[in-house]
């Protein structure tokens, strides 16, 4: 297939260019190339096929909430061509055997590349390490202890040296529960306001600094999930300045809202850890500047109205984010100026492959044929009820944004397509 | 006029409706004062008290409120409903609304529970406390009782003292009190100080002494002994020792400053007996308030369909 008159992504800059793919790779990247098979991209970018290393497919056992068909459906219509699904499914993916029923599934499903990261202890319970080898030896990419913090320190220092032996890498939700306290957002002037339990940044930072002293003492890797606070994003800062090998992501989310949205009860603004304050936004913002944050991220939690239409502090944390991620970034950071398009595509696809070992994240010769091609200058306004996803929770609702998806390739096959009617 | 669905919080209220409500409070605590209970406002109407959390004086005042205009008063109490079936506070307001209640009073021990009813139901909702956030009808009765013992509120220093950050007797007191001009004073132990309040306009003090340094009314807040268990403070004795409201700490205030407390009080903790007993004390006069004012909102709700 060859993909014409494209403005392509490099790590150094776009170029206006042609790409030629062959067997799932890209063959040839050359102006002015002919075939059978060609499509127009005239106007259009091409990134790297982005990755989203941090979402919730739900299945097995949630698949009220989404299913790995619905999941993978709205990842390739937000632009994702690999995603990494967390673990606290049911039965929790601690073992070979829900490591490869997510595999078979996705490979029937057959979108996106689909890597399951295995939990760092049987069952989430903190306890006793999980299967890791056997994890990897069926596909799984990295550790999580998802939503929990693994809390005995002494176990998550163990879980990070034997997790080394299988090249895997800790990705850490930092989260000092006793500190969190039952909050369920921010604390500060909207949580008085509003009278909602406010968690205040300790809880977070706290766990952040324990995860970067074992990496250091350690001297192995460790990845830290949707850093919130201007706090945490400095001890993170601070690490990587002396050499700690730690790596973080962010979510759109936490650059382009500040708690105020909570003075709604709304309770799509409800996710862990909560949306904060203005200085936080900015410093992620920032932090995705210098280098500091490694990856965008969606922590796509997809839920059911059921779980959301219910109190603010009965409501379930979360954000059904895999189709808003690419416009929101892009419209945030690039648009805004902040970044370049190559900044971005590293943001978004090569830094997670980097980091995780995937194939693809950069558009070389010889690389996957993982494409994402979208208009960055088509306009549109967020509507749920247009998500693919069955989680329809977002607190974008009506939010404009720029840059639309138009095509996503997987190893040379169009795997997800704009279709008029969507356009709107 | 007060032209609004429902009463949710004083934060989303103007000083005109708040004063609306207070006037025809004063007019309701007149005819309770003459023992007349047998008015005519919600002839035909039916409110029923939803209660998610244990409550005999709110409730109770609330019912009566009702009575005494003539509704159809029903209580709920959570743990003798379907609540305790499972059953969602949604699916609990279409239930209400389908059997044409015309007001629904809510107590939640979730903040924003009264709005996501509100948003449900077709009848009125009034929230008589919802978590940590507001409680309208407690601060719309102590504005009364200031109403009825100064000229105005306009220009009054209030000291609040006590568990401010877990109060939403307080916040629904600061939003009010602050649009009728008044200057509210909060002291407590900092681990009872909630986030940012000072920026909602409270004047956040250093010591007892100056937060009731001048006030017109100094009004506690109960402190529970859970909270003592949190490790927010050593003990109730420490605290009264150091945060209690004393005669000798009243001695700053305004010669004759009102004593308040929205009740239950833990006599020798938040105030000393002789203030809880004393001339000064309008702690029972706020409990006939409380039923005035919730006759006044009760009744300006629903009047324009009458």
């Amino acid at each position: 297939m060859i993909f014409k008159h494209a403005d392509v992504v490099f790590c150094d800059g776009v170029k206006r260019t042609d790409i030629r793919t062959e067997g799932g790779k890209i063959a040839e990247i050359a102006p002015d190339l002919h075939g059978a098979d060609e499509l127009d991209c005239t106007g259009l970018t091409v990134f790297p096929g982005l990755i989203d290393m941090h979402v919730h497919l739900r299945e097995p056992g949630f698949e009220k909430k989404e299913n790995i068909e619905s999941g993978c459906k709205a990842a390739v219509k937000g632009g994702f061509t690999q995603v990494c699904c967390m673990p606290n499914t049911n039965p929790v993916t601690d073992s070979k055997v829900v490591v490869t029923y997510i595999k078979a599934r996705a490979r029937e499903v057959d979108l996106c590349k689909v890597h399951p990261v295995g939990a760092i202890t049987k069952g989430q319970e903190g306890k006793e390490l999980a299967a890791i080898g056997a994890m990897k030896a069926a596909g799984a990419v990295a550790l999580s202890e998802d939503g929990k913090t693994v809390v005995s320190a002494k176990l998550m220092a163990r879980a990070m040296q034997y997790a080394a032996d299988f090249q895997l890498t800790c990705l850490c939700h930092c989260e000092d529960k006793d500190l969190v306290d039952g909050g369920v957002v921010n604390e500060g002037y909207y949580s008085t306001l509003t009278g909602l339990k406010g968690s205040i940044r300790a809880a977070e930072d706290a766990i952040i600094a324990r995860e970067i002293c074992l990496a250091e003492s350690l001297d192995l890797p460790v990845h830290i999930c949707h850093v919130s606070t201007y706090s945490g994003l400095q001890l993170i800062r601070e690490a990587k300045a002396r050499g700690v090998k730690v790596t973080a992501e962010s979510c759109p989310h936490y650059m382009t809202l500040t708690d105020e949205v909570i003075s709604s009860f709304d309770t799509n603004t409800k996710v862990n850890p909560p949306i904060r304050e203005e200085a936080d936004r900015l410093a992620v913002i920032e932090a995705f500047q210098d280098g500091t944050l490694d990856c965008i991220v969606t922590d796509h939690a997809p839920h059911h109205a059921d779980d959301k239409n219910v109190e603010y502090d009965s409501a379930a944390f979360g954000i059904s984010g895999i189709e808003t991620s690419f416009a929101l970034s892009y419209t945030a950071l690039v648009k805004s100026g902040a970044l370049d398009l190559s900044a971005l595509a590293r943001l978004m696809s090569g830094n997670p492959a980097r980091i995780l070992g995937l194939e693809g994240g950069e558009i070389a010769v010889g690389r996957a044929a993982d494409l994402t091609i979208a208009d960055l200058n088509e306009a549109w306004t967020i509507d749920p009820a247009q998500f693919v996803s069955k989680g329809k929770n977002t607190p974008f609702a009506g939010r404009k944004v720029f840059g639309k998806v138009k095509y996503t390739v997987v190893d040379g096959a169009i795997k997800y397509e704009e279709k008029r009617h969507d356009h709107r | 006029m007060l032209k609004r669905k429902d009463l949710l919080g004083l934060y989303d209220l103007s000083a005109e409706e708040i004063d609306e409500i207070l006037t025809t409070g004063a007019s309701m605590k007149k005819l309770l004062r003459q023992n007349i209970k047998k008015l005519p406002h919600l002839q035909g109407r039916s409110v029923t008290t939803l209660f998610y959390e244990n409550s005999t004086r709110t409730r109770c005042s609330f019912e009566l409120a009702a009575k005494y205009m003539g509704a159809h008063a029903v209580n709920i109490a959570a743990e003798s409903s379907s609540v305790k079936k499972g059953e969602t506070l949604v699916d609990t307001g279409k239930t209400l609304d389908a059997m044409k209640n015309d007001v629904i009073v809510i107590r939640h021990p979730m903040g924003g529970a009264p709005r996501l009813l509100a948003n449900t139901v077709k009848a009125h909702v009034v929230n008589a406390g919802d978590g940590m956030n507001e409680h309208p009808s407690q601060a719309l009765l102590d504005m009364l009782t200031m109403r009825e013992n100064f000229p105005s509120i306009q220009g009054l220093t209030v000291a609040i003292l006590g568990d401010i950050r877990h109060s939403r007797v307080a916040k629904s007191n600061l939003f009010g009190l602050k649009k009728l001009g008044a200057t509210v004073k909060m002291y407590a132990p900092r681990t009872l100080i909630p986030k940012d309040i000072d920026k909602m306009g409270a004047v956040v003090c250093r010591s007892r002494e100056e937060a009731v340094e001048g006030a017109d009314v100094v009004m506690g807040l109960r402190i529970q002994l859970e909270r003592q268990h949190g490790g927010l403070f050593p003990s109730l004795g420490e605290y009264a020792k150091y945060y209690g409201v004393t005669e000798e700490i009243m001695k700053y205030a305004k010669p004759n400053a009102l004593v308040m407390h929205p009740g239950p009080v833990n006599r020798g903790v938040e105030l000393t007996s002789g203030l809880i007993d004393g001339e000064t004390s309008r702690i029972e006069e706020q409990v006939l308030s409380g039923i005035a004012v919730r006759m006044a909102i009760l009744f300006l709700l629903t009047k324009e369909e009458l």
